[in-house]
């Protein structure tokens, strides 16, 4: 048996080996380790912690800021690189770079920079917070910054896509008699929408966990605009470790389980893109 | 290549035996909020006083974040030889559940360990266009008020009690006390983690016309950023705020440096320590200094939290814990 490996794929076991150990010591043991400390509770004080009024809020507040800025940045993402990729733009590679920018920032200086822009007194607040729309402070604000971050996972997993798709397709589609909708429609979008979906995931898991760049900007008030990991960082201070993972598994799970419904929406697009 | 491994070595060596009979201690001194400009100044006096005494050289590390956070940061491990936070309650809540503390510490400085008080005004606009006066005028309509989470902020905490204190005298009980906060804290629209963050919303982005804060910290702000913005504005009846400071004993013992943690904390009720306090808006705990600073501070009436609510402990559990008062009004 190890001998046929061994013939088969060079270095099988210590890839392996590798990979357990490095995975365990990465993800496995550390996740483990909160699952462990989060049956610190029963499941009936699981049930009073998750379902006491500020938990839910702020879940509220979290899912719904993760779902509607990865979704503006999956319109403005595709946009993004649709013209990165197709369109010649002078100083092109300093936009290109300029996407990775939230990558690279500090998600603190992030927040402390969105702050202060939106703030009353910020050079985008001073105009907005007239007009009765206040930015900085509010839900909004937990938006844009999620808007921030998450926009170079879109632009970044749709470019590459859109720069492989063949030419000759839409050359094709084209002299057939499609319009440019129907090319957009029929031809492009079917190939894009597993990186869109790619991206959207991305940029969704990163919302709800991100903590840094939102706390600046987010007010912090209980119900309103208190976003979960605001409460579990709260717990904590307060010395409530297990009430804390607990929190952290709920997130955990939930997250976990929508990722998964995307990557089975992703299959199924991948499969009727491939047939097509 | 051979030399250049000799002189590598040589190095070595001299550093060994420079760490050997080294007279270099380090300290660190993990704080809250606000304290950053006092230990600044002090670390230098400490040094050195220390260095003329012993004639070691002492460097004294610093860390600064909301009071709560600090102590969770020292129970979980982090290396503090001395802790100097906002109350005697994250002191104690390092003592209770990490044993790195005796359970005795707050006896074992003068004046309940806190060489210096401060207490809660609050810091206004110039010219205090909404005209506040008393803790009343920050449950009116319109005016917007700016406090930390006092579930991550000992400083918070202070301002909750006094809010909650005045209202009980004033109003007459405990239900119409937790009206007038509940109303008060609906004129929030931000709660910062810790106290440096809610001076930095008000004072750097404009929000609010009151931010309720250590006094020290509106001197400061007033100080910094000119008279010419910010007016302070003191409540005819506030609480008597007490930061405390103890070694952390456990940590001291493994760093070796009890002798120099204790003169640390001692030092700060020396008259240099009084002194450099004083000047950064603190209140100074010794008679001498008190007296000396007490023209630079407004006169109000301060309650103590032990005659008040009997300590911090009862304090904590009927305000802050998880579904205590603070919790519950919110969900009214």
């Amino acid at each position: 048996m190890a001998q046929t490996n061994r013939s088969l794929i060079p270095g099988f076991r210590p890839a392996l080996t590798f990979t357990i150990v490095y995975l365990s010591l990465l993800v496995l043991i550390p996740l483990s380790a909160l699952l462990l400390k989060s049956l610190g509770y029963g499941p009936s004080q699981w049930f009073t912690l998750l379902t006491s009024p500020r938990v839910l809020a702020a879940f509220r507040v979290s899912l719904s800021t993760s779902l509607l800025a990865a979704a503006i940045n999956v319109v403005f993402g595709l946009l993004l690189a649709w013209v990165l990729v197709r369109y010649p733009l002078p100083f092109k590679r300093v936009f290109d770079a300029l996407i990775d920018l939230p990558f690279a920032l500090p998600t603190a200086v992030a927040g402390i920079v969105l702050t202060a822009i939106y703030a009353r007194n910020g050079w985008l607040g001073q105009y907005l917070e007239p007009l009765g729309f206040p930015v900085a402070f509010t839900p909004t604000g937990i938006t844009v910054a999620l808007i921030f971050i998450g926009m170079p996972f879109v632009v970044r997993t749709v470019q590459p896509v859109l720069q492989d798709l063949d030419p000759a397709e839409e050359e094709a589609a084209s002299s057939l008699g499609a319009s440019r909708l129907q090319v957009f429609t029929k031809i492009i979008f079917p190939n894009i929408l597993p990186a869109l979906l790619t991206g959207f995931a991305l940029a969704f898991a990163r919302g709800i966990g991100e903590y840094g760049s939102v706390i600046f900007i987010a007010g912090n008030r209980p119900l309103v605009s208190e976003v979960v990991p605001l409460l579990i960082m709260t717990k904590l201070e307060q010395y409530d470790y297990v009430g804390a993972t607990v929190i952290g598994m709920a997130m955990l799970i939930l997250s976990f389980a929508l990722l998964l419904i995307i990557n089975v929406l992703q299959a199924w697009t991948r499969r009727r893109a491939g047939a097509l | 290549m051979k030399l250049k491994f000799h002189a590598a070595l040589a190095a070595l060596l001299i550093g060994a035996s420079g760490v050997l009979h080294a007279a270099d201690v380090k300290l660190l001194n993990v704080s809250y909020d606000p304290t950053r400009e006092l230990y600044e100044q002090y670390n230098v006096a400490f040094a050195k006083y220390w260095k003329e005494k012993t004639g070691d050289n002492v460097t004294i590390q610093q860390s600064h974040g909301g009071s709560g956070k600090q102590a969770r940061s020292v129970i979980d491990g982090l290396g503090a030889d001395v802790v100097t936070l906002a109350l005697a309650d994250d002191i104690d809540a390092i003592a209770d559940k990490s044993k790195l503390i005796a359970p005795d510490w707050l006896a074992r400085l003068p004046k309940n360990s806190s060489p210096y008080t401060s207490t809660i005004v609050f810091l206004v606009r110039k010219g205090n266009p909404k005209n506040i006066k008393d803790w009343d005028d920050l449950v009116r309509k319109g005016v917007s008020v700016v406090t930390p989470n006092p579930k991550t902020s000992g400083g918070a905490r202070w301002n909750f009690i006094a809010a909650w204190e005045y209202a009980k005298r004033k109003y007459g009980g405990e239900a119409q006390a937790k009206d007038f906060v509940a109303k008060l804290y609906q004129n929030v629209p931000v709660l910062d983690s810790g106290a440096r963050g809610s001076t930095t919303t008000f004072v750097e982005r404009g929000v609010g016309d009151v931010l309720i804060s250590w006094e020290n910290e509106a001197f400061l702000a007033v100080k910094e950023l000119g008279p010419d913005k910010f007016d302070i504005v003191a409540p005819p009846l506030s609480v008597l705020a007490e930061p405390s400071v103890a070694v952390v004993d456990k940590n001291v013992q493994r760093h070796k440096t009890e002798a120099v943690a204790k003169a640390y904390l001692e030092y700060l009720y020396s008259d240099v320590g009084q002194d450099i306090a004083g000047k950064n808006y603190y209140r100074p705990s010794e008679e001498k200094f008190a007296a000396k600073y007490a023209s630079q501070f407004p006169k109000l009436e301060l309650f103590t939290i032990d005659s008040a609510f009997g300590g911090w402990k009862n304090a904590t559990q009927k305000f802050f814990v998880d579904g205590a008062i603070f919790d519950q009004i919110y969900l009214k």
